[in-house]
């Protein structure tokens, strides 16, 4: 069957599947609209929350990413999975004990101030806001190459989904839709690197094949090691960035993870403490299984790449090869006029450029795989980009509907009432988050890497400290909080944007870069919560009530 | 559940943080950071394994210790309810 139509019946099928989730999970009460009613299976849960965390950057760029940073894509890796050990020690357990809504509840509560609150709204605004605008830009990508219709067409079209499904079901729409979407995605990723593993080392375990021998007897990792160094690029097993900044980078994500407002939120979806435990297990072994696939298709993709390419004539470049062309992801120019693809680490020499993105759409077409496979991978990539957009969608309209509205602005609103701006605000985010999607800031994995380093300078450590430091107060949360932040967004904009005078690398701070400089941000805001909570007065007995209460689960609720 | 009660449960649960932190933090930056160069001098299959550590096996190790934690806590909570 012509790879086209497969396409259009992989998505009609899945996407009506999360309409018909949709209509059958919808949302009665704001208790379903914020947190599915807290009735939430633990696996159904892990389930929800592995869609809701892998991303169209965790489905389409990361394999691509270490693809062509070899082991410095390791902090991806250890990054995006170690943050749930964080959460399912430090955090899950007692923020489901606590019991309410949002990330800003528990700070608004905790820390006895709606100036608290407030800050940690703007929080969870910023981070959602720069974190969904990777996952729009990811939605027009598969379908502007898949579907073969423009890029803000194809992010129109995912609007009106997310918009169906987020504003009609709220939380309980989404977990289900998430549900389906989790198996969707994990299927087609699964399937290709299962054939490509079969294909390149007679291993249907992807994790097991990198490190097999491939068909002409030789170690697949060794191969690539020594091509990488014939073409000028470094060994692929080692590294180019320094050991501190691997370090500081590794240390953000995994902190950014814990803190990243809708992943926490879907804690409070389960029924009782050990529950929220479970589910954190669940959700990492289930992103886990794509975690630990994502380095062997980097390495098979890496290697095919090479030996199709390199070398060869330009005019006998297999179809694929002119697709993505067209889409101006991949170009050639033959610099030297020999006709040949030379594509080696000198820029000067180099006539091949490819944008990483590409890699992992790219390759069930570089190793020849049949049709369905190829279109069930946009089915794929497109579940990762919406799951995660709608669970973003639903952080930012409860943060303006209820830890604004019905906390601060308009506590007598009613149950209904605040319903209605829960909708009303996940509307305008969806065409907030649109706009984003057709006005992209960057390529996806670098905006989305920012929002972890935002995450870890604001939320970890007042969250924590929370939990774990009954004497730490209001005085001392909001300055450590506020200023975490504004020094992460200075040290974001100036070497990013150009903002402040702008930097290039020889003016990082110790080395650090912008990614791993949420480390150094949070270590910031642990001080300065430190210092300004020793010079003010201790909170009150009430307060320090509550978090001895949240530590110990209760018989009712475990 | 009494004062004393609860003040044990929370030692207990801080103990196994403490160990359980210590192990994450040993796999993942430690093996696969700081120690990389010495350990990949060491090689299973084709795997260096400082490489190993970094893309494969402190993923692994992430979740065995969540499952160990709800293991540990299960069993703590159950003790404690029974107390009270």
């Amino acid at each position: 069957m012509d790879l086209q139509i497969w396409i259009w019946l992989m998505i009609g099928i899945t996407f009506s599947l999360y309409i018909g989730i949709a209509i059958w999970s919808k949302a009665g009460s704001t208790k379903e609209f914020y947190v599915a009613g807290s009735g939430v299976s633990p696996i159904a849960n892990g389930m929800a929350t592995a869609a809701d965390w892998m991303s169209a950057a965790s489905f389409i760029s990361m394999a691509g990413l270490i693809s062509f940073m070899g082991y410095d894509g390791s902090v991806y890796l250890m990054g995006w999975t170690g943050g749930y050990v964080l959460l399912a020690l430090l955090l899950a357990p007692y923020l489901r004990k606590f019991g309410k809504f949002t990330v800003p509840d528990f700070i608004g509560d905790r820390y006895y101030s709606d100036t608290a609150r407030l800050v940690a709204v703007f929080c969870a605004l910023i981070i959602s806001f720069t974190y969904v605008a990777g996952q729009m830009r990811g939605v027009g990508l598969v379908f502007s190459r898949y579907l073969e219709v423009d890029i803000n067409t194809g992010v129109v079209i995912g609007m009106a989904i997310v918009l169906f499904y987020a504003v009609l079901g709220g939380m309980k729409g989404i977990t289900y839709t998430q549900v389906a979407q989790y198996c969707v995605l994990i299927f087609a990723f699964m399937v290709p690197a299962i054939f490509i593993s079969m294909q390149m080392t007679g291993n249907p375990i992807p994790q097991l094949g990198f490190g097999s021998i491939g068909t002409d007897g030789v170690y697949l990792l060794e191969k690539l090691d020594g091509l990488s160094r014939d073409l000028g690029f470094h060994e692929y097993t080692t590294g180019s960035k320094s050991k501190l900044d691997v370090f500081f980078i590794t240390a953000a994500l995994m902190i950014g993870t814990a803190g990243l407002p809708h992943v926490i939120v879907r804690f409070f979806t389960v029924k009782k403490v050990s529950d929220a435990r479970k589910s954190a297990g669940w959700a990492l072994l289930f992103i886990a299984i794509l975690y630990t696939t994502a380095p062997a298709i980097a390495v098979f993709a890496r290697t095919n790449l090479i030996e199709t390419v390199s070398e060869k004539k330009y005019d006998e470049m297999p179809v694929w090869f002119e697709n993505w062309e067209k889409t101006g992801l991949l170009t050639f120019t033959d610099k030297n006029d020999d006709g040949l693809i030379q594509y080696v680490a000198d820029p000067q020499l180099n006539e091949l450029t490819i944008d990483r993105d590409i890699m992992v759409m790219a390759n069930p077409e570089i190793a020849e795989l049949p049709n369905w496979v190829i279109a069930l991978l946009a089915a794929g990539a497109l579940a990762a980009a919406l799951s995660t957009a709608a669970g973003l969608l639903l952080v930012i309209s409860s943060s303006v509907s209820h830890d604004l509205i019905k906390k601060i602005i308009k506590p007598d609103v009613s149950e209904k009432g605040e319903l209605i701006a829960a909708r009303v605000s996940a509307f305008f985010a969806v065409l907030l988050a649109g706009y984003f999607g057709i006005n992209p800031p960057g390529f996806v994995a670098a905006v989305v890497a920012l929002a972890f380093g935002l995450a870890a300078a604001s939320f970890f450590p007042a969250i924590v400290m929370g939990i774990f430091y009954k004497r730490m107060n209001k005085e001392g949360a909001i300055s450590g909080m506020v200023i975490g932040l504004l020094l992460m967004l200075f040290y974001m904009t100036k070497f990013k944007f150009g903002w402040f005078g702008g930097g290039t690398e020889d003016d990082w701070w110790f080395g650090i870069s912008p990614e791993g400089f949420g480390t150094f941000a949070m270590l910031v805001n642990f001080i300065v919560s430190l210092i300004v909570c020793h010079l003010t007065k201790e909170p009150s007995k009430e307060v320090q009530d509550l978090v001895e209460k949240i530590r110990i689960p209760t018989i009712e609720n475990s | 559940m009494s004062k004393n009660l609860a003040e044990e449960y929370w030692k207990k649960n801080l103990k196994y943080l403490v160990i359980l932190l210590s192990i994450w933090f040993t796999v993942s930056f430690g093996f696969g950071i700081i120690l990389i160069d010495e350990l990949n001098q060491i090689k299973i299959g084709g795997f260096k394994l400082g490489f190993w550590f970094a893309q494969q096996g402190s993923i692994y190790v992430f979740v065995t210790l969540i499952f160990i934690y709800i293991g540990l806590m299960n069993k703590l909570d159950k003790k404690y309810h029974s107390k009270k």
